[in-house]
């Protein structure tokens, strides 16, 4: 139950490690050396699908500078990993099935040397057909990129409710369309990097790098090695950045560098510089989305149909999980009675693809926010006006046939406050008015792309506005995915100050905050009393991933646990000291305990601390939060599939160059109910930073591969958005009631970043009268209708 | 390739250092004097994480040469809290909440504070092209920019 007022919740507050932060000091990966460190440099070969024959080190074999080689010969476990399906090898030794694989790496002390003697290994391979077109991947025809699996297909999601062609049948009109997105790169800014050192004797193995779920990468590593979970101690160091992106890859980093370690009984360092880390790391996926939608005059939805491929690229990675979300959410926050829609990832030679921010809540959401306003156009209602008629509400039962309860559904709420906070109605119809449909420059049916001479428009007639909107509901942490539970420790020191470490790790976000508030809200102290400790494995019980935004729900929910643990045995101290009745109330805030009652009793949390400590009392908890039972029907897509969901309306305002296609993102209004904010200032990060990223996503980032080869390979051709990128960002916060989660807090990074694309494409319909059907929206887009996708690997004047 | 003999100022103290002379700032601070502060993300000037202020401009430390510090001012992260006491800058990015994963974060108060020392009062446009260079993933740049904005204001006072 809420609390009716906090000490500290709910508060901008500093983060916790915020001075090592401003100072330089904190320690990320690559700023943690060990005395004889050797480096690991990888070793691949410039093709995406071949068949090994022979990897020749003639060339470099006894050179003083190389250390050792290794290779998957020297791997005494598991020869392949995954966090799903264990279909990614440590070392390639038979195929090459995507160019970021690696066969071998080389050991030595200076990694400068070891970049150029690795261009001196020679191979022999038989090329394969490369297989870089998804929707090919499941054709007869199609070169098996794992021949072991007998099939392209990674997974199949299919959901059935209703009778979808009676739905069909009895609807007025039938709209169906298309829409597609683009991989794109997490883009953190620290690339990935991780040492290995053996500890002394048979004590086992210490990995510390920039590892997004330590708990994953010891499960992998100890399979790598045929060790015990015991002896693999992994520590995360300070993270700079991750998005869901440093989870496979630093799995197989750290695998590799353990095996270095191993090998050559030396520290083994491994860091990528950037071409290699966007070369080799899993992206978010492709989507290409195929919606049929039955509807009547009135404006309610009856029908829909939906079929979706992603291009799993060349390993499994997180696509059952992510396509999974997929096929909960692809209807989006609507009532909708009849429901068929199919769900598939499939392998190719692209670059893999697995987790990042929105986990296959992007592409759908795409899809169907455009849909709706396009069904609206047709039926010459609002934006708003649709989405009212079909909204979920309370009570109202969702695709998987989940009744929703027992939290606030404020799916209507926060789409009324975007309405109010961004003037909506007022400014779309005003750019109805002022925009007129019938001009806009569509170049796609030139050859040369150029603009005739009487195409040209009068400077005043060039920039048009656009308003548009985007809705969702999400559902909270790993739902039917997998078990879910966290742990926190806490122990209270003699003297009032308090170590704390939670199970999940912290991604730069800042969740090492909110768990300390979370303590000093129960306890009544001061956040600087609180001594967050650095995360390893061995301390803590495994607690799952920092994924899904449920880190404050999950982990939230176990540190509060732990503190009420302490809490209530510092209360039973209290009252057998102060020989008061049993069911005497405490007040415990900023530093001092009262009792509740006639009698003014009061006590310092120091003085506290220390008598219990002097009576013997237990002042350390492991605290746990166990998620409530979801379950999940495989065969037809039914059942309850989160155990709560969150809501979110973004309005996008932009202003769109009619000559050049170019779009200005004016301002994004973020209404979002994340349940109880912990702390403002972080929430407020979270919307700012989730929407920029969602407006790159929307207007320029791209990830195109050439017969599997990645073309943007740096920040020179991989462009995500600058300072001057952005306009105003207004984050509005609607704390809706949650019986989950500590007083209700619920989840907030992922929706920020999953509406704003889609709200940026209504916005350009809004302005130009066009739809536009490919993420991302950029120029070739809007005014040739086409991705100028590779058609070879050399650029501009290189031709 | 030759040693060279360099002499130039590195967070206000003298520094005498034979290297060679095609070596990247980058490394000669983080390697030979331990400024771990200074960052890497590109190694091609795109990022903005390695910047540090040499003769009192922005720079990516990733493409200056050993070999043009003769005689010049580098100052780093490192510099900003030598006393232990935060700068009204440094203050300001914790208050305002400019920092999240805290990698982009040294590069970018090195921008700030490059910016500061030439325009007192900058305006908004000034500090977000000031900051165009300095890449951040976490963050929006809202909260960098305030915090840009607000220690200008303060210092002014």
């Amino acid at each position: 139950m809420p609390k009716k007022s906090f000490n500290i919740i709910g508060k901008p507050v500093i983060r916790e490690d915020g001075y090592e932060k401003v100072t330089g000091s904190s320690p990320f990966a690559d700023d943690i050396n060990f005395p004889g460190q050797l480096y690991g440099v990888m070793i691949r070969l410039p093709l995406a699908h071949a068949e090994i024959k022979k990897i020749d080190y003639s060339a470099i074999r006894g050179n003083k500078l190389i250390k050792a080689i290794c290779d998957t010969s020297d791997i005494p476990g598991s020869r392949k990993i995954g966090v799903v399906r264990w279909d990614q090898p440590v070392f390639c030794s038979e195929k090459i099935v995507t160019p970021g694989d690696v066969v071998a790496m080389l050991l030595g002390e200076s990694e400068q040397e070891l970049h150029t003697l690795k261009t001196r290994i020679k191979f022999s391979a038989r090329k394969l057909p490369v297989l870089t077109d998804p929707s090919q991947a499941l054709a007869s025809t199609a070169p098996l990129i794992h021949p072991e699996l007998k099939s392209n297909l990674i997974v199949h999601h299919p959901l059935r409710k209703g009778n979808v062609e009676k739905g069909f049948a009895n609807s007025d009109f039938i709209l169906e369309q298309t829409y597609t997105t683009s991989a794109v790169e997490h883009a953190y800014l620290e690339t990935e990097t991780v040492v290995a050192r053996l500890f002394p004797g048979r004590r086992g193995i210490h990995i510390i790098g920039s590892i997004q779920n330590p708990f994953t990468t010891r499960r992998l590593v100890a399979a790598v090695l045929d060790w015990p979970l015991t002896k693999v101690q992994v520590e995360q160091a300070t993270l700079g950045g991750s998005f869901g992106g440093k989870d496979d890859l630093m799995n197989i980093l750290a695998a590799r560098a353990a095996i270095g370690a191993l090998k050559t009984a030396k520290p083994v360092k491994i860091r990528y510089h950037r071409e290699e880390s966007i070369l080799e790391s899993y992206k978010r996926h492709p989507y290409r989305m195929h919606y049929k939608v039955g509807y009547n005059k009135d404006g309610r939805i009856i029908a829909m149909k939906i079929d979706i491929l992603a291009d799993g690229g060349a390993y499994a990675s997180m696509s059952p999980f992510v396509t999974w979300r997929t096929v909960v959410q692809a209807t989006g926050p609507y009532d909708i009675e009849h429901v068929w829609t199919d769900v598939r990832a499939v392998y190719t030679n692209n670059p893999y693809t697995g987790a990042m921010r929105g986990f296959g809540s992007p592409q759908p959401i795409f899809a169907q926010e455009s849909l709706m306003d396009e069904i609206a156009v047709r039926l010459n209602i609002s934006p708003p006006e649709i989405r009212r008629i079909n909204a979920l509400r309370s009570g109202s039962v969702t695709a998987t046939s989940q009744k929703l309860k027992e939290h606030d559904v404020n799916l209507i709420p926060v789409l009324q406050e975007a309405l109010k906070k961004s003037s909506f109605i007022k400014k779309w119809q005003k750019n109805l008015k002022d925009n007129p449909v019938q001009d806009w420059i569509d170049l796609s049916h030139t050859k040369t792309g150029i603009l005739h001479p009487d195409q040209f428009r009068e400077r005043k007639e060039v920039y048009r506005k656009g308003i548009g909107l985007a809705l969702s509901l999400r559902g909270c942490s790993l739902g039917a995915e997998g078990i879910d539970a966290a742990a926190a420790y806490l122990s209270v020191q003699p003297d009032g100050s308090v170590y704390l470490m939670c199970g999940l790790a912290e991604n730069g976000q800042g969740l090492r905050t909110t768990f300390s508030l979370i303590v000093a809200e129960v306890l009544g102290i001061d956040p600087d009393q609180i001594y967050y400790l650095d995360y390893q494995t061995r301390s803590i019980p495994d607690s799952g991933p920092t994924v899904a935004s449920r880190s404050t729900l999950m982990g939230g929910g176990a540190v509060k646990n732990a503190a009420e643990q302490v809490r209530e045995r510092l209360e039973n101290q209290l009252r057998k000291y102060w020989r008061i009745p049993k069911n005497t109330q405490f007040h415990f805030r900023k530093n001092k305990i009262r009792a509740r009652g006639s009698k003014p009793l009061k006590i310092s949390f120091s003085d506290l601390c220390q008598l219990a400590y002097s009576q013997g009392i237990n002042l350390a908890a492991l605290g746990w939060y166990p998620g409530p039972q979801v379950h999940w029907d495989e065969a037809t897509g039914q059942g309850p599939a989160y155990f709560t969901y969150v809501y979110g309306c973004q309005v996008a305002e932009i202003t769109l160059n009619m000559t050049t296609g170019e779009v200005y993102l004016d301002r994004v209004t973020a209404v979002h109910d994340p349940g109880k904010v912990i702390n403002l200032l972080g929430a407020q990060g979270q919307v700012y930073g989730g929407v920029t990223q969602g407006a790159g996503y929307g207007l320029w980032e791209q990830i195109n591969a050439m017969e599997g080869q990645i073309m943007e390979l740096n920040f020179d051709q991989y462009l995500i958005p600058t300072s001057k990128d952005i306009g105003e960002i207004i984050p509005v916060f609607l704390e809706g009631r949650d019986k989950y989660g500590p007083w209700g807090a619920k989840s907030l990074g992922e929706p920020t970043l999953e509406l704003t694309a889609p709200a940026i494409a209504n916005a350009i319909r809004n302005a130009s009268g066009q739809r536009f059907f490919n993420l991302p929206l950029n120029l070739e887009e809007l005014i040739l209708r086409r991705k100028l996708r590779p058609e070879d690997l050399t650029r501009g004047s290189e031709r | 390739m030759k040693y060279i003999t360099l002499t130039f100022s590195l967070n206000g103290n003298k520094i005498s250092l034979k290297t060679h002379g095609n070596r990247r700032l980058l490394d000669v601070l983080r390697d030979d004097f331990g400024l771990t502060g200074t960052k890497e993300g590109c190694g091609i000037g795109e990022c903005g994480v390695c910047t540090v202020i040499l003769d009192g401009k922005a720079v990516n430390a990733c493409l200056i040469l050993a070999g043009q510090l003769e005689g010049s001012e580098v100052v780093t992260i490192e510099y900003l809290a030598r006393d232990g006491k935060l700068t009204e800058l440094q203050q300001a990015f914790l208050e305002n909440g400019a920092v999240q994963c805290g990698f982009c974060t040294p590069g970018m108060l090195m921008s700030a504070t490059a910016l500061l020392n030439e325009v007192p009062f900058p305006s908004e446009i000034q500090i977000k092209e000031a900051i165009a260079g300095n890449l951040c993933r976490c963050t929006g740049y809202k909260q960098i920019i305030d915090a840009i904005q607000k220690t200008a204001i303060r210092l002014k006072k």
